[in-house]
């Protein structure tokens, strides 16, 4: 009777995108994401005016015709920062994402094959990371870098790579000790090909779930310090510069600040909704017990 | 007056992958007061899920598809959920299998005796009733007992516990399920000997689920045999021990390792497989492993009911 | 017992001081001085030799990182650049002030949290149930520094309910429990979501347990067998998981103090940051650290109280 639990198999690779759509939040988030990234691509041909344009004789208007999100205190387009902002966030996102990705792919995979001694390390290391509290260690490395944007993705990188570096170095331990891998090594199978043929194939859905999962928190951060006027720099448009305007403009234009926490709260729930999708569909033992 | 528990054309299936699994088929029993009845079958022939059924608690998945089980006359299954919680426990209490995983990991022993009775009745929560209901199962300075965490006993003492619980109640049917097999051969010899002791003092009817035949020869005064979802052969101790009519009863009394000569060298064992369960075939389901069958066995076998108590579900057995 | 927290403290001791020598390191590894950074292009050569001097940096730098450590053993955290003031005063001045926020954030959504998730066990596969997921799911994505600027503009500038800055006035309670409501709300809400999630799987996976069906089987009531039996089995996950989120709760009141101008750790690092004041910097990250570890381990401790099995374990 236990085969009734046992015979859950997992959809096959062209099922995902089909059960993906199926599934009401998962569809949200990617039109969501796929609508951002489209924002981010296209802002050039899209955005209506030049995001950092002044006129400051048609400053603090509100939403019309001609400014359909309104301007702001220097009379630029509200509508067109918010679509150069997407560009700005979702470049900064992907771009330390990648890195992070990539650093703790390479990482993950030195402390899974390397000696005892170099896992035992980098372990510590990841630990000593990601056991501080976040936010602390990305204003210290400001304080010591100075704000902008590379120091914005070098901030990222530099929290949010331990958990891919955790996450691969698992994967490897447990495929490492897996018998078909010693099969493969007893035939003489390198490390290189065990690395192409087994190990990543194995990591990309839990890799594009936790990516998925970490890009809200990214575009939470970029806009976060900027707001606090330790991220990108003035005037570029980000969403937090946007943000932090509209809030000391709030008594003269309450609908900047309305307006610019929009994007933002769309963005984030976006990947986050994608995110889980994904997870439900790539990892359907635990879906009965997650909400959908 | 009606009888304790009575089971009346009961079927259940499990919704699988493959499709529907017939785990019980069209099963009829009834235990009177002071009586013991033995369920005794090979696994998977659906005697644990017969028992779930007694008290409505079937697995995710599992669906009575038609039947009834009564208790004192009552029909449990239709009753709503709130007064079957209300038999549960009160009426009829049950023994499980693994006592080292039926109790809350993180609560006293005392703490949840106390909330099992108190679901029904907080007076008899008390400290000095669980105290005397832990001497009876003849656990040693039951006082103590109270405070201790189930994983600091052992399996032995936690069935003991396990079977104080359900007398706390004092229910008119007492469900145990496979009590001894999670045990090692000394605790189940001492749950055995707990169970026989407590035939005198209650008064309720005991069912015992088991694949065990020491169990059922020590403890029971009638017994069903299940094969495959089914009651195939229906008796008292003694005719099912000295005089079993249906093969399939007599093959598995003739594998029980107490019984075999041991001069013969080997294990004798029941050739062949039980049938898929979603797909079972029209006729006699122990056919394929069945050494006197007739032609006739194709067809769906007769229950043939040779006393009060006493029937068997075969071609060959004339009434 | 004894021994099992000694090592954990160890642990969280060791991984302190790999973090502090990174950040004292990084400081010396990057190139730009501190002190004419600190002091902008304009400065005079003097005036930077002055400032290098009072912050250390004509030590060469293993002194210095010993030195640090020395008078961080002694309780000194070091001298702000700029007001002279010891780092350590002007982080318990304000540290009273996030820790109240904290708490009564993750308190307010621990609360929350259990109660949501544990209905969303009893009402498991209803609409209410899907309804809460997407919920929690959305609370938890949205950034509470856009709460807090929503719940702002809402209930202190159009509403006028509470006050919009500020902690409140000096022995005020009154006062400073009304400013205390919308931070509390902004940095916790996101939490209620999590814990939620948490609660109802972890729930799920116990209500599956054996020891579940044998409640059943007596009887108990599936509010009882809920938040008796249950709740207590997969609360115990949820403690470790609450303090490492106390990290990221402390995160959230950084955004949040500064929307709310409230005084605390996060407005205090924020302008040391813009100010570039070196000393206060890394005091409030060394003794945030330190707090955030000794949270984490007291609840590893707490755990091994509350769970039987863990505590026999260590006691032997």
């Amino acid at each position: 009777m236990s085969s009734a639990v046992d015979d859950i198999t997992l959809p096959a690779r062209r099922g995902i995108g089909r059960a993906l759509l199926r599934d009401p939040m998962g569809l949200a988030g990617l039109v969501l994401v796929v609508a951002f990234l489209a924002m981010a691509l296209l802002a050039p041909w899209i955005a209506p005016y030049d995001p950092i344009a002044l006129n400051v004789k048609a400053k603090f208007q509100p939403p019309s015709a001609a400014h359909w999100a309104g301007t702001d205190h220097l009379g630029r387009d509200l509508l067109s920062r918010i679509i150069w902002g997407a560009r700005l966030a979702l470049g900064i996102s992907i771009t330390s994402v990648g890195i992070a990705g990539a650093l703790g792919l390479v990482l993950g995979l030195v402390a899974g094959y390397g000696p005892r001694w170099l896992d035992s390390a980098l372990v510590l290391v990841f630990d000593s990371m990601s056991s501080l509290p976040m936010i602390f260690f990305a204003l210290a490395v400001i304080t010591v870098l100075g704000p902008g944007t590379t120091t914005l993705i070098l901030v990222i990188v530099l929290v949010s790579f331990p958990s891919y570096a955790r996450l691969i170095r698992t994967q490897t331990l447990s495929l490492s000790g897996a018998d078909y891998i010693l099969a493969e090594r007893a035939m003489g199978a390198g490390p290189v090909r065990i690395i192409f043929r087994h190990l990543l194939p194995n990591v990309v859905g839990p890799m594009v779930i936790l990516i998925c999962m970490d890009i809200p928190v990214v575009i939470m951060l970029e806009a976060g310090l900027s707001y606090l006027n330790l991220g990108v720099k003035p005037p570029s448009p980000s969403w937090g510069n946007i943000l932090a305007e509209g809030y000391n403009s709030l008594r003269q234009a309450p609908h900047i600040v309305v307006i610019a926490g929009i994007p933002l709260v769309l963005a984030t729930l976006g990947f986050t909704f994608l995110g889980e999708g994904l997870r439900d569909v790539l990892d359907p033992r635990g879906a009965g017990r997650r909400w959908t | 007056m009606s009888a304790p528990l009575s089971v009346e054309n009961l079927s259940v299936v499990y919704r699988v992958a493959g499709g529907i699994l017939q785990a019980v088929r069209d099963v009829s029993l009834s235990v009177q007061r002071g009586e013991v009845l033995g369920i005794m079958g090979e696994s998977g022939c659906g005697k644990s899920t017969l028992a779930a059924a007694m008290i409505n608690l079937l697995p995710v998945g599992a669906e009575i598809r038609q039947g009834g089980v009564r208790i004192n006359g009552t029909d449990m299954l239709k009753l709503p959920p709130a007064a079957q919680r209300a038999l549960r426990g009160q009426s009829v209490a049950m023994v499980f299998q693994d006592p080292m995983t039926a109790f809350n990991p993180v609560l006293t022993i005392g703490r949840q005796l106390a909330d099992f009775a108190g679901a029904h009745d907080p007076a008899r929560a008390t400290p000095d009733r669980l105290v005397a209901m832990l001497a009876r199962v003849g656990i040693p300075n039951p006082a103590r007992f109270l405070d201790r965490y189930p994983h600091e006993l052992s399996g032995g003492m936690r069935q003991r516990v396990a079977i104080a619980a359900a007398l706390l109640m004092q229910p008119d049917v007492l469900i145990a399920d496979e009590p001894t097999t999670a045990l090692d051969v000394t605790m189940e010899a001492q749950i055995i000997h707990l169970l026989r002791d407590l035939r005198t003092s209650f008064d309720g009817a005991i069912v015992i689920v088991t694949h065990h035949l020491g169990v059922i020869a020590e403890l029971c005064d009638r017994v069903a045999v299940m094969y495959a979802g089914e009651v195939v052969e229906e008796g008292t101790v003694d005719a099912i021990f000295h005089a079993a009519l249906h093969p399939y009863t007599r093959a598995l009394l003739a594998c029980d390792p107490a019984v075999v000569d041991p001069s013969s060298g080997r294990l004798p064992t029941i050739a062949g497989r039980i049938p898929d369960l979603t797909a079972l075939p029209p006729g006699c389901a122990f056919l394929t492993r069945c050494t006197m069958a007739l032609p006739a066995c194709h067809n769906p076998p007769p229950r043939v009911l040779l006393a009060e108590g006493r029937s068997v579900l075969c071609h060959r057995v004339q009434p | 017992m004894l021994a099992y927290a000694i090592r954990r403290l160890g642990l969280s001791l060791l991984i302190l001081i790999v973090v502090m020598t990174a950040m004292y390191a990084m400081v010396f590894l990057v190139p730009g001085d501190p002190a004419s950074l600190a002091l902008g292009p304009r400065a005079t050569p003097e005036l930077k030799e002055a400032l290098r001097e009072r912050m250390g940096l004509d030590q060469p730098i293993l002194t210095q990182i010993l030195y640090f450590f020395g008078n961080v053993l002694q309780g000194d955290l070091g001298t702000d650049v700029w007001s002279k003031r010891p780092v350590l005063d002007q982080i318990l001045e304000v540290f009273p002030n996030t820790l109240i926020l904290g708490v009564v954030a993750l308190g307010w959504a621990l609360i929350m949290g259990v109660l949501l998730g544990c209905a969303a066990v009893i009402w498991r596969d209803t609409l209410a149930d899907r309804l809460l997921g997407v919920l929690s799911v959305s609370v938890i994505s949205i950034p509470s520094f856009v709460v807090a600027i929503y719940a702002l503009i809402i209930f202190a500038v159009w509403l006028k309910w509470l006050p919009a800055i500020g902690a409140g006035q000096k022995g005020d309670f009154a006062s400073q429990a009304r400013a205390l409501i919308l931070p509390a709300f902004a940095v916790g809400v996101g939490w209620v979501g999590y814990l939620a999630r948490l609660i109802r799987a972890s729930m799920l996976e116990v209500m599956e347990a054996p020891h579940i069906r044998t409640a059943r089987a007596f009887g108990m009531s599936e509010r009882d067998i809920v938040f008796r039996h249950a709740l207590r089995v997969a609360i115990v996950p949820t403690i470790s998981i609450l303090a490492v989120g106390f990290g990221s709760i402390l995160s959230s009141a950084v955004f949040v103090e500064s929307v709310f101008s409230r005084p605390g750790i996060g407005t205090l690092i924020t302008a040391a940051v813009e100010k570039r004041n070196y000393p206060v910097v890394m005091g409030t990250v060394l003794f945030m650290t330190a707090f955030y570890l000794a949270v984490v381990t007291a609840a590893d401790l707490l755990i091994a109280r509350l769970d039987p099995r863990v505590r026999d374990v260590l006691r032997s």
